[in-house]
């Protein structure tokens, strides 16, 4: 008996902005490689159905301080290299094979070590000129020294074309002047929440910004810590954009490594619980699961930490892209 | 919602003056206005302003010349429908209307193919306006049947069920609500299905509250298309909130604005 396979192909009628990251010479700034990110016109991976033209790719994650919380197996491959953010970017391109660095100015938070909007410039141009690969340049996390780093930042990386994050519907006046003045990206987070997404978006439109220089970040949880609501939010996000909302058609981030190595399942180590096994093993598992789930809610950009749970991660893209079995 | 400007008629005095004059002025105004108002579609029409296909063409052409938005050819007459569709510049179409007339059907069914058109098609026979659900509904199936079997995918065929004024036959309203129910039925995907809405509000007093309330009771029946006044801000309010309660659009605290920012993105 045969057996008939219902067509289940959609035509989807509005495609995902396509983004590029990184300019080059002759596009006014000094990367040696960009990136171009989104233009789906299909659901993640339905090569049968529509094009992913991009393929997703790996940021790695540099910081403008030693990390002292990091856990150790997620220190040790960059131990050496930490106190010098271009040494550790340049390892993360060069040995691991980072797609972009992503440059979080954790230093400049106010509750931490203060530094201050010089030391953020300068190392920001430290990293721009140890690799020649796209930056994302992330911010402390308080609005109001944020505001206060980013102008002198954003000059620093003028024509490089990067990607500064995030605004919020709180905060997005200072950032959406400085993408509009010195020609970069945004990421417009929003706390797992759909709506919020959808009006940060939309404020950032209203003040002129355009929707084809916006990347969605929803919040990412880890594997077990509420993956499921953001998948569910991304996944749904993603149809409205192919269905025709272009207010919400963009290419999505997820911050993986940070929130990974924030739980137990990844850090605790093989002492403490015997039963979970090789924590040098475990904790890349868990970060490249992770990285994998969001792939398939349409994950554009992946923020990640460890060196093998990067490796994993990128082979998996190129099976999933279809260029491996 | 797609939503389909009634500005470029000539039943508005501006417009009838200005076909008569070749005055392109307050054509490619109107044209203009509505586009940026998030008109999905410009309908022009000729009404009892001319009968010569020629000036059809000639209300297409201008509004081409101002806007990239998709035009609505409407005209009952199939002549000065066809000089329309030819003065179009390859963008989307809507030929506006049949009936549930075969004669026409067998007409205007290849062109809508030849020119890659939409088709709407109003449910009346010659027996002239329905009088219940059932007869909208028996029109609108042999119309949706004619045009699927002709070559349009049931995307491309829009039903009006014929509204009627609620001050003068304030009985249709519910067998226009109950026949847009029943289109829906149609296939999967089903047609999209459209009133002319001004209509119902036809010598009322409380006009715009008329139309937004008509509009969102219909919308929960399955209507998703409109020729209206689209710089009427309260019906457009009116049709975000309803996509909005219907589920079709994510909220946002701004979603009003949204839905129209969104058409000019």
């Amino acid at each position: 008996m045969t057996v008939q396979i219902p067509e289940v192909k959609k035509a989807w009628t509005n495609p995902i902005n396509a983004m590029t990251i990184g300019a080059a010479g002759e596009e006014g700034g000094t990367r040696t490689s960009t990136i171009t990110i989104g233009g789906e016109t299909t659901i993640p991976f339905y090569h049968f159905e529509g094009e992913m033209p991009n393929s997703p790719v790996v940021a790695m994650e540099v910081w403008d301080i030693v990390p002292t919380e990091w856990p150790d197996p997620v220190r040790e491959p960059f131990a050496d290299v930490m106190a010098d953010p271009g040494a550790w970017a340049k390892r993360c391109v060069d040995e691991y094979g980072a797609d972009l660095i992503c440059l979080r100015l954790k230093g400049c938070d106010p509750n931490g070590e203060n530094k201050s909007a010089e030391d953020a410039t300068a190392a920001t141009k430290r990293v721009l000129e140890s690799v020649g690969v796209p930056l994302i340049i992330w911010g402390c996390g308080n609005t109001d020294k944020d505001n206060e780093i980013f102008p002198p930042v954003a000059e620093a990386a003028s024509g490089e074309n990067c990607l500064l994050g995030t605004i919020t519907e709180d905060n997005y006046k200072t950032l959406t002047a400085l993408g509009t003045a010195y020609n970069h990206k945004l990421i417009a987070e929003s706390p797992v929440d759909i709506n919020m997404a959808k009006q940060v978006n939309i404020l950032a439109l209203d003040v002129g910004f355009p929707a084809e220089s916006i990347l969605i970040y929803p919040s990412t949880g880890a594997l077990g810590y509420g993956i499921e609501y953001v998948y569910s939010i991304m996944e749904r996000l993603r149809i409205a954009g192919l269905k025709g909302d272009k207010v919400v058609a963009m290419p999505i981030l997820c911050d993986i490594g940070i929130e990974v190595w924030g739980v137990k399942e990844a850090k605790a180590p093989q002492s403490e619980v015997p039963e979970w096994g090789d924590a040098t093993l475990r904790g890349p598992l868990w970060e490249a699961a992770t990285a994998y789930v969001y792939l398939l809610a349409g994950a554009d950009v992946l923020i990640m930490r460890h060196p093998e749970a990067v490796r994993m991660t990128k082979e998996t893209i190129g099976h999933l892209m279809g260029g491996g079995s | 919602m797609i939503l389909i400007g009634e500005r470029v008629n000539a039943g508005f005095k501006d417009i009838a003056r200005a076909i008569q004059q070749k005055d392109s002025e307050p054509v490619k105004s109107w044209a203009k206005k509505q586009a940026e108002q998030g008109a999905d579609y410009i309908d022009v029409n000729i009404g009892a302003a001319s009968k010569k296909p020629e000036d059809m063409a000639w209300l297409v052409k201008t509004v081409q010349e101002t806007v990239s938005t998709k035009i609505s050819v409407d005209s009952t007459n199939v002549e000065i429908m066809a000089a329309g569709l030819e003065a179009l510049d390859g963008r989307g179409a809507l030929i506006n209307s049949t009936t549930a007339d075969p004669g026409k059907l067998e007409t205007l069914v290849p062109l809508a193919v030849k020119h890659n058109a939409s088709l709407l098609g109003v449910a009346m026979d010659e027996r002239g306006s329905p009088p219940n659900a059932d007869r909208r509904v028996e029109n609108g199936a042999m119309i949706f049947a004619m045009a699927t079997d002709g070559g349009l995918e049931p995307d491309r065929v829009i039903l009006d069920p014929i509204l009627m004024p609620v001050k003068f036959m304030q009985e249709q309203a519910p067998h226009v609500l109950e026949a847009i129910a029943q289109f829906t039925l149609l296939s999967d995907p089903p047609p999209h299905i459209s009133v002319g809405l001004s209509n119902i509000a036809s010598k009322v007093t409380e006009r715009g509250l008329i139309i937004r309330t008509f509009l969102v009771m219909a919308m929960a029946r399955g209507l998703d298309a409109a020729i209206c006044n689209v710089m009427d801000d309260d019906m457009i309010a009116a049709i975000a909130t309803a996509e909005l309660i219907l589920n079709k659009e994510i909220y946002s605290d701004s979603y009003v604005h949204a839905f129209q920012a969104r058409r000019g993105l």
